[in-house]
């Protein structure tokens, strides 16, 4: 199961929107371990493209070195299918490559640019073979700074 | 000579589960060469036969000092002690 803050989850599907009709990508971080998406990076999809994405490597590069510094993963890597549902493609079964985290895909197909529900789905890949798992939304969690101890 | 190759998880099947090992080499190919000496079947991962003999797999990113080694010369690229080289697979798909 994914279980992933409102927040991050409206960011995501935000992203998906605002690039479509080209797909959007982006991961979100989260300590080595803890299972836990804390940190949505937005990455620029290079392919720029409708029907594909990559990020590109030296922005790769950046991202995997800071994830590194701060002794995290990447739990989500996301993007988004614009003329087609929330499913794996081929492409994206293939290219799979980080065992361990949850692919999440978006839908845009219905609503592009504009208001309205998207399909949004989690799918582990692992060795060609994809098992979609259940969403759970959870509400944001609080702050550290404000947190009670 | 030792450079430090850092392996992403997905081939960490071939290092015994090891984030980053040590291998020689003045050049990307022969870095890969050596690597393969101590961990049989990471080579196959990285590289494919191409028209014009070896080249890079296309979805593998391989960078030399933070410089990716397609704008370096490819498998050709010169490599010298104490360099670090990063291996990480491309984030991609349709």
């Amino acid at each position: 199961m994914l279980s992933i803050d409102q927040e991050t989850y409206d960011a995501i599907v935000a992203h998906a929107k605002r690039d479509h009709p080209d797909e959007a990508c982006g991961v979100v971080a989260g300590p080595v371990g803890s299972d836990r998406p804390e940190r949505m990076v937005e990455m620029v999809n290079a392919a720029g493209s409708p029907t594909f994405y990559e990020v590109d490597s030296l922005e790769l590069l950046a991202l995997y070195k800071d994830m590194d510094a701060r002794d995290e993963e990447p739990v989500v890597i996301y993007h988004s299918h614009t003329a087609t549902e929330a499913y794996p493609s081929r492409t994206d079964i293939g290219l799979a490559s980080e065992p361990n985290a949850h692919y999440v895909l978006v839908s845009t197909r219905e609503h592009g640019n504009n208001e309205g529900p998207v399909e949004f789905r989690s799918y582990r890949i692992q060795d060609g073979e994809v098992t979609e798992e259940e969403v759970a939304v959870v509400p944001a969690p609080a702050p550290q700074s404000v947190r009670r101890t | 000579m030792a450079i430090e190759v850092r392996i992403p998880t997905i081939l960490r099947t071939y290092t015994g589960g090891e984030k980053a090992v040590t291998a020689d080499g003045a050049s990307l190919s022969a870095l890969i060469d050596d690597l393969e000496t101590n961990h049989p079947g990471i080579k196959e991962r990285l590289v494919e036969d191409s028209d014009s003999g070896t080249d890079l797999r296309r979805f593998v990113n391989v960078y030399v000092n933070d410089e990716d080694v397609r704008f370096i010369g490819g498998l050709e690229a010169e490599i010298s002690d104490g360099d670090q080289v990063v291996v990480l697979p491309a984030v991609a798909g349709g």
